[in-house]
């Protein structure tokens, strides 16, 4: 590959692999080298930062102004952190709507303030017609650490949860696109992940939101850090029915779909049951479910393994190359 | 759907299945013959828990996008390569299968000249409705199920006078390669999982000659697991009672006579010629081409297209071997090493149905 292709970008090995042969041996260092979501930095802060380029940039359920906090501020949340203040960057391109600038400034705030977060600073820059795309937005986020994730000390029999249905974001980001040609009645589920911050006392070890490469990879790159296999239970995993019926029809993986408001947690067995009960009683967490546990009658360490809901087993590979361009 | 998903109906099926094969001393191995199949049975774990049930279960040719040999990619590199203002619309898998000269999705196209990925056969005729000074050549590949609709395409772009518009057909038929798998004696078979979709076009009498002339058992199987295996139970029924048919396990969606009004669009646009199948070769009518009255909407004729300039598969690459079910994706010494879904050596690996790709994303625990 002599081009950066889109491939690149899409969250899965090919972008992993891109990481750590071009960006970690020029750039590396021990916080780096760690590959997190944030960074844990002196003085008890998290650090992140993350670009939006979704097309369009409008879609139900939110907008790409809603994405760039919630992103930002949910990165910060499942590094153990409580999202404190963030940045703001707009790259606009020539020619944007002004409504659609001051509606995207709008969800912003709102958004911002749903998820406890200030803009403490910003930039903004314009490129020519056709050199970017309506507007892309960068936003870093600064947290105060609260816990430190360690997947690494997970016991046998430790439970998996996830906080809701998989898929929303996606699908709707591609329905809205219009490039399927189907219409269904799906809307986003980007949301803050703020509510899961009590659970880093109650027995939360590690976290992580659900976006690009969806549960399947981030799941297999924990599993590689546990001492036992992780065994998922399909049947347990709760899927709306729209996102069921389109993965039907479009041959998707619902297991490899990107979200925006969900999150898996690794919560010490002893603690699954009260963990569950807290997050159902939220909103964003009442179709929460133990969906997996770590496991060794089956399999060896470092693998996750699906029981379908056939009853059969096999290997979950992490995404590798299934292009869904600029869902985030 | 649940039912046919669900692991209490599919546990009794198997150990159906299981006391039907425990008097016998080897497994009875089983083809399905269509990608769709090969999925359900890695997706849900259902290889592992047939092998235990004694049943093999083997991947045949039915991979619409594997099965197409390089002549037809390397065809369409050239078109958009060469020629300016041309562009090459496909569906996305069809764009990252390798030739030896590279694949469509990493050419670099000639002046105004672009691949695009489409997801449906209609969004390439809009295309051609939006690019009024461009050509849009539509490189389409199936079997029966997809055939109509490509066709349609043929069909409405001539009534509707487009001239910028044109189909490059690599069209294939299911029941000759069954014809030609049997008829090389290269793989031992005890029967056939016939695919569900193409059946619901074209029925079930196509497959009787696999009874009649070859003695096998075979049954028309939907996509849910307990499809797959209430299909492989009839299979293993009429080994049992000596007396090999059709059966059709899929009926809610299959009617023995298929769908008329599909084949007729089919029969009106195209016509059967010989056709060259990746691994299996050159197989008597068993390729669909457009008739001449459809020479304008023709790719092939209107570029005078040279399908026989191709060249060989990569080096080492067995798909041909997959294809004809002689050999498995694992037994391939590329397979998830120096072949993946990231760097494909083969359109097995490429195709979200190919066997090699299925193999490679649903592999089984303790195994491969």
């Amino acid at each position: 590959m002599d081009k950066v292709s889109l491939e690149l970008g899409s969250g899965g090995r090919t972008m992993r692999d891109f990481i750590a042969r071009t960006i970690v041996p020029v750039l590396g260092n021990p916080r780096l080298r760690k590959l997190l979501d944030a960074s844990h930095i002196p003085g008890g802060f998290a650090f992140t930062t993350d670009s939006y380029v979704v097309d369009p940039i409008f879609f139900p359920g939110g907008d790409i102004g809603t994405l760039a906090v919630n992103g930002t501020a949910n990165d910060l949340v499942v590094s153990g952190a409580v999202p404190r203040f963030i940045s703001l960057a707009l790259i606009l391109e020539e020619g944007l709507e002004w409504a659609a600038l001051e509606k995207i400034i709008h969800s912003i705030r709102r958004a911002a303030k749903r998820a406890g977060v200030e803009v403490a600073t910003g930039d903004t820059k314009v490129v020519r017609r056709g050199q970017g795309d309506k507007i892309y937005i960068n936003t870093s986020g600064i947290g105060r650490v609260i816990a430190k994730p360690n997947a690494a000390a997970a016991r046998l029999g430790d439970r998996i949860i996830l906080t809701g249905t998989l898929g929303e974001h996606s699908l709707a980001v591609l329905l809205a696109r219009g490039d399927f040609g189907l219409e269904a009645k799906v809307r986003s589920d980007c949301a803050a992940l703020t509510f899961l911050l009590p659970l880093w006392k109650k027995g939360a070890i590690w976290m992580r939101d659900i976006t690009r490469g969806g549960l399947a990879t981030i799941l297999s790159e924990m599993a590689a850090e546990t001492p036992f296999p992780l065994v998922i239970d399909e049947e347990a995993i709760p899927l709306s029915k729209a996102v069921r019926a389109a993965a039907g029809l479009l041959g998707i993986d619902p297991l490899y779909l990107a979200c925006e408001g969900r999150a898996v947690l690794l919560v010490r067995e002893k603690d699954a049951a009260r963990v569950l009960a807290a997050l159902r009683k939220h909103p964003l967490g009442r179709r929460s479910a133990v969906i997996g546990r770590l496991d060794d009658s089956v399999g060896r360490p470092g693998e996750l393994i699906l029981r379908t809901t056939a009853g059969g087993l096999r290997l979950l590979e992490p995404l590798t190359s299934e292009l869904l361009p600029r869902i985030c | 759907m649940d039912l046919f998903t669900h692991k209490t109906a599919i546990s009794a099926l198997l150990g159906k299945i299981k006391s039907l094969t425990r008097s016998r001393s080897s497994p009875i191995r089983v083809m399905e013959v269509c990608g769709t199949h090969t999925m359900t049975v890695h997706r849900y774990g259902l290889k592992t828990l047939l092998r235990e049930s004694g049943v093999d279960m083997i991947s045949g040719p039915g991979c619409p996008v594997c099965i197409t040999p390089n002549e037809y990619h390397e065809a369409a590199i050239r078109l958009v390569t060469e020629r300016e203002g041309l562009i090459l619309a496909t569906f996305g898998d069809m764009t990252r299968v390798p030739t030896r000269t590279g694949a469509l999705q990493t050419a670099v196209p000639a002046p105004r000249s672009a691949v695009r990925v489409v997801y449906s056969p209609e969004e390439s005729l809009t295309l051609a409705g939006k690019e009024a000074g461009k050509d849009v050549v539509f490189f389409g590949t199936g079997f029966e199920t997809t055939i109509p609709s490509i066709a349609l395409m043929a069909r409405k772009a001539r009534q509707a006078g487009l001239r910028n518009y044109a189909v490059l057909a690599a069209l294939w038929t299911i029941p000759p390669p069954l014809r030609a798998v049997l008829e090389s004696g290269e793989v031992r078979l005890s029967g056939f999982l016939y695919p569900g979709h193409v059946s619901a076009i074209i029925g079930t009498a196509p497959y009787e000659f696999v009874a009649r002339e070859f003695g096998l058992p075979g049954a028309v199987a939907g996509f849910e697991p307990a499809d797959i295996l209430l299909a492989i139970l009839s299979i293993l029924e009429q080994i049992e009672d000596g007396r090999p048919r059709v059966a059709n396990a899929y009926g809610r969606v299959v009617r023995p006579e298929g769908n008329p009004a599909a084949r007729a669009v089919m029969d009106d646009i195209l016509e059967p010629a010989d056709a060259h199948w990746r691994g299996l070769g050159r197989i008597p009518r068993s390729g669909l081409i457009l008739k001449p009255d459809y020479a304008g909407v023709d790719a092939v004729r209107k570029y005078g297209l040279d399908l026989a300039a191709g060249s060989e598969d990569l080096p080492g690459c067995r798909c041909g071997e997959v294809l004809r079910g002689v050999a498995a994706p694992p037994e391939c010494r590329h397979f998830a090493k120096t072949c993946s879904p990231d760097s494909p050596r083969g359109p097995c690996m490429v195709s979200y149905e190919g066997a090699c790709f299925v193999h490679f994303k649903y592999r089984d625990v303790g195994y491969g």
